[in-house]
């Protein structure tokens, strides 16, 4: 702050419409080397799926703000199943250029849904290997959604798996549940 | 929904803020591991070095250019074609040295920094070193053996960002790695 330059700081310049795009390549080979940077500093699968899905984290808490102000006029969802849909269709929007696949219900578990993707932007790059079956990148953007479901304080757990494509199962806290049949005035 | 609404886009671009941010999420893990702010330039360097050595085919294969007779056309494709295809900007061209072996990329708005606020005691870190990573791996794979610096940051309270190209050697005939 001192040094006598004149110092513009990025954080007082008004917020961009947020439309720049950049080459797939550009964010594709980035991407790689996180996912190999990651891969060499942890021994399984498991670990990897983590570390990225840090990654994720870090870019979910930074860009919920964002949304919410840009594309909610700065309102917040309080109810559960808005927040689902603002999920689906404005984060992926905004994130993948399209809306998620599929939000499912769990039938047997109030707590439980499910976001399907058939082919996550991040997985489109990475050939797993044989010895890694398990693995899939869209950790990552588990992270991302984990981050953004807790920031707007429906606190959840998201993990990965792969079936029908790649599902993004969402365990949302008990208390989520609770509060959200009280708001509902069930 | 229709399947057409679901290809929306173009399927050659990704957002720009979900780059940035991913970006930010990796130096921000970077500062974590390593102790120094010259060890992450360094690693920040090293994983453009990576992507350059790819990105260079897919610039090939994708831009009509052919060799480049001298540096002044290198730099100029480097900036009206490679920057603009990659990052969506086109750094000024200026600086050069007399001998025409240097001169600087001017970028105004970097979409690396975006949103980026460096905290006082990061003073030494060069955010953008990825970018001279890139650059040397790229030119790394066309024969030119050329030194990237950078000089200037709009993080550290420049008006600009600069990055500084020097032209060392004609690499002559590298054979691949392991390839001897």
């Amino acid at each position: 702050m001192s040094g006598g330059k004149q110092r513009i700081s990025n954080l007082e310049k008004p917020l961009g419409k947020g439309k720049p795009e950049v080459n797939i390549a550009s964010f594709a080979l980035l991407f790689s080397e996180i996912v190999q940077y990651c891969q060499n500093r942890v021994y399984t699968v498991p670990e990897l799926q983590n570390k990225l899905s840090e990654f994720g984290y870090h870019i979910g808490s930074h860009i919920l703000d964002l949304l919410y102000l840009r594309e909610k006029g700065y309102k917040r969802e309080i109810k559960l199943l808005n927040m689902l849909l603002f999920v689906k269709s404005n984060l992926w929007k905004t994130l993948f250029g399209k809306e998620a696949d599929k939000l499912e219900h769990a039938n047997d578990d109030e707590r439980t849904y499910y976001i399907i993707e058939k082919e996550p932007l991040v997985n489109r790059f990475i050939s797993v290997p044989k010895d890694k079956g398990s693995l899939n990148c869209a950790a990552f953007t588990a992270g991302i959604l984990e981050a953004i479901l807790i920031g707007a304080n429906f606190p959840a757990k998201v993990t990965v798996h792969w079936h029908k494509g790649t599902t993004f199962m969402i365990k949302f806290d008990e208390s989520v549940i609770v509060r959200d049949k009280m708001v509902e005035g069930k | 929904m229709s399947r057409q609404s679901n290809r929306a886009g173009d399927p050659r671009k990704v957002n720009g803020e979900l780059f940035t941010l991913t970006y930010g999420a990796l130096v921000a893990q970077l500062v974590k591991d390593y102790e120094s702010d010259e060890e992450v330039n360094k690693q920040l360097e090293k994983m453009g070095y990576n992507m350059g050595i790819r990105l260079i085919e897919d610039f090939l294969a994708r831009s009509n250019v052919g060799r480049c007779h001298d540096f002044r056309e290198t730099a100029d494709v480097i900036s009206k074609a490679g920057f603009k295809m990659y990052l969506g900007i086109i750094p000024v061209v200026s600086n050069w040295s007399p001998a025409g072996d240097e001169f600087s990329l001017l970028i105004e708005n970097n979409p690396l920094t975006e949103f980026v606020e460096l905290p006082a005691n990061h003073s030494s870190l060069n955010y953008s070193s990825i970018l001279c990573g890139v650059l040397k791996g790229c030119l790394e794979m066309v024969q030119m053996d050329v030194d990237v610096k950078v000089v200037q940051d709009q993080l550290k309270g420049d008006s600009i960002t600069e990055l500084r190209l020097k032209f060392i050697k004609r690499l002559e005939d590298a054979l691949p790695a392991g390839e001897d």
